[in-house]
């Protein structure tokens, strides 16, 4: 047995794993009868089914041919995950132009090229403007500051 | 009826420019027209991030839902209306400029826009697309006003029975309709299914899936989701390509369409507009696939075919329209039936819910200001758009010079500051993150993440109205086949099944999504 399309062979395999889950954490919750349905019945049902299509997608990768997944590069991907992970636990602390300041700087590094003086004034403009517009435009809650909490 | 209809449309448009006293940075103004305004803004932003590539009319939506937060409902769903039908237009100015398609449903429109801007004709094209939309988005109006409210009369007779049947008719559908692996976009819906599920049980109030986690116990926000799996996961990927454009900004010349031009295209955009409509109105149907069903049948109708692709105006026209018209029809099962039709529609729903409407036949009864304003704000926000398309051309193409390393941690930015505000926490911007490593995934994978989103927000629906009739027939299954509109809505998901899961047809379907 040979696998002949990559990319289904892996998508098989989360759809197994995200069916077996389900259906495994659902086991937790009382599941009623066909007549009055409890908690676990429909994720239940629903897991096993996905399941089941994962197992036939992961059959079919051996059987029909196709291409593996290609061009994956971690830098953008790990920087802009991580950037908006960085604003999530710097927005309370130091409060939302700092956070922000972490945002623009760490996804900006994910890009092609990076320049410091391109990011500061890009900064400068986004931080402004979304705080015009957010803060006091349309009056959402943020910290601005460290020291305004 | 006539009269009806006529009546119902004064309403909508009283609504639309209804003047009211409007609070903003702090100074009182009396008397605005703020329906008005709102549905401008919403344009204006729609076309901005329409025109520029690598953003989709979901992550669009999604990225600027905050910025109705505080909005009253009405001036809310204006706003968002004319965001998506915005980008609908913005992407044409993107496909025929720069050859990227701006949206998914313009994609079409690089073939034969594309290559009209290289031989100097950049501006007919433009001018079709504008005008082509404008006369196609009047008439989908009107269809909306006109049928809506006999639609909903059928919706009002649904029990649960029906309405379980008639949402597993509408997800099957969406994923025959769309390209792609069906496999794979049903294992997608049941994904979503399960995601929508998370947080506590309505009925028993057990709590599914939270792993302790007390955020998790509302459910999953819709605005992570859409985020991080389009968003997100459309920056990433935009990131490992390199940036190229070649852009044809000096020859945008004489934006009026000669009289040649207008004689040639306008059987198009009859034709375009008429299956636009109807495929809009079809679950899973929409923009996309009105675009490309539009310019096949184009193509295949077409004396000389072989014009098509080097710079045919009816290569526009066709598809242009059909995309305006279908994005438009689109909000007919939404707004009757309470089901969305595709993921910008589930994206609809999401945004109805966070400002306190329930989507379903009784918006209409209950709420005729806000479903009427909505209908009539939707032509003038076609009027708009030719306003701001034409003449405001040589701002879009500035943007368009804007290069994308600008304009990603602008879009981030955007992303964060919406996810967090939704009920400021932390938590929706990790969340976002997490279902943007998802969504990357899924793209390398090939699958498509708009059933996802699809089965996301019909999860709980789906869930609830199974156990309503299950509870109603005591327990007893063959309700869905006994009820004879459940049947027949399970009757033809089953031959629609049948029919894509079968070699030959199967073959085919992938053939006809290859040609572009």
């Amino acid at each position: 047995m040979k696998i002949r399309n990559m990319k289904d062979f892996l998508a098989g395999l989360m759809f197994i794993a995200f069916g077996a889950a389900a259906t495994a954490l659902a086991q937790n919750y009382n599941m009623g009868t066909a007549a009055r349905m409890g908690p676990g019945y429909f994720p239940t049902v629903l897991g096993g089914v996905l399941a089941v299509l994962g197992v036939i997608i992961l059959m079919e990768s051996f059987v029909v041919d196709g291409e593996g997944p290609k061009n994956i590069s971690f830098r953008p991907l790990i920087l802009v995950l991580l950037s908006t992970v960085i604003f999530g636990v710097l927005l309370r602390p130091l409060g939302l132009v700092l956070a922000l300041f972490a945002l623009i700087a760490v996804s900006a590094l994910g890009g092609h090229e990076f320049k410091w003086k391109e990011v500061l004034v890009l900064f400068a403009i986004l931080a402004s403007g979304s705080v015009a517009v957010f803060v006091y435009g349309l009056q959402l809650q943020f910290p601005l500051w460290p020291w305004s909490n | 009826m006539e009269s009806g209809l006529l009546a119902n449309l004064a309403l909508g448009f009283g609504e639309v420019f209804r003047l009211q006293p409007v609070t903003m940075w702090g100074v009182a103004f009396q008397q605005v027209p703020f329906n008005i305004i709102m549905c401008f803004i919403g344009c204006l932003l729609g076309t901005l991030i329409g025109v520029l590539p690598g953003i989709g009319p979901i992550a669009t939506i999604a990225m600027l839902l905050p910025a109705t937060y505080a909005l009253q409902p009405v001036a809310a769903l204006i706003m968002l209306a004319g965001i998506y039908y915005g980008a609908q237009y913005g992407g044409s100015t993107t496909a025929i400029l720069v050859n990227i398609p701006g949206e998914s449903s313009s994609v079409v429109t690089c073939l034969d826009g594309y290559q009209m801007a290289r031989q100097g004709r950049a501006g007919a094209a433009l001018s079709i697309a504008a005008l082509g939309s404008f006369f196609a988005g009047s008439v989908a109006t009107l269809l909306i006003a006109a049928f809506a409210p006999p639609l909903a009369e059928v919706a009002f007779k649904f029990g649960p029975a029906e309405y379980f049947s008639l949402m597993v008719l509408g997800l099957i559908a969406a994923v025959v309709l769309a390209h792609g692996s069906v496999i794979k976009a049903i294992a997608m819906i049941i994904l979503g299914l399960l995601l929508g599920i998370v947080g506590t049980d309505v009925n028993t109030g057990t709590s599914r899936f939270a792993f302790g986690v007390p955020e998790l116990s509302d459910g999953i926000g819709f605005v992570a989701v859409a985020m991080g799996v389009f968003g997100f996961a459309e920056v990433i990927t935009n990131l490992e390509q390199k940036e190229h454009r070649e852009i044809f900004t000096k020859n945008v010349t004489g934006l009026w369409l000669s009289w040649a031009d207008f004689k040639e295209a306008y059987g198009a955009v009859l034709r375009g507009t008429t299956i636009g409509s109807f495929l809009g109105i079809l679950p899973g149907g929409g923009a996309l696939l009105s675009s490309f069903a539009a310019y096949t049948l184009e193509k295949k109708w077409s004396k000389n075919p072989e014009t098509f692709g080097k710079g045919n105006i009816k290569g526009v026209a066709a598809p242009e329209s059909a995309n305006n018209a279908g994005a438009q029809t689109s909000f007919i099962p939404l707004l009757t039936l309470g089901i969305p039709p595709n993921a910008v529609m589930a994206l609809m729903v999401g945004a109805m819910t966070i400002h306190g409407i329930a989507p379903g036949p009784q918006v209409m009864t209950e709420r005729p200001a806000l479903f009427w304003g909505m209908i009539a704000s939707m032509w003038v926000g076609n009027l708009m758009l030719v306003i701001l398309n034409l003449p405001l051309i040589g701002l879009w193409i500035k943007l368009l010079t804007v290069p994308y390393r600008y304009l990603y941690p602008a879009i981030l930015v955007f992303c964060c500051i919406g996810v967090y505000s939704v009920s400021n926490s932390e938590f929706d911007v990790y969340l976002t993150a997490l279902f943007g490593l998802l969504g990357y995934v899924f793209v390398k994978l090939e699958c498509e993440p708009a059933p996802l989103l699809l089965g996301f927000i019909l999860g709980p629906m789906m869930e609830e109205n199974l156990r309503r009739a299950m509870l109603l027939s005591r327990g007893d299954a063959t309700v869905f086949f006994t009820r004879p509109i459940s049947a027949g809505l399970l009757i033809v998901t089953a031959i629609l099944l049948i029919t894509i899961l079968s070699p030959k047809i199967r073959k085919k379907r992938e053939e006809a999504f290859q040609e572009e």
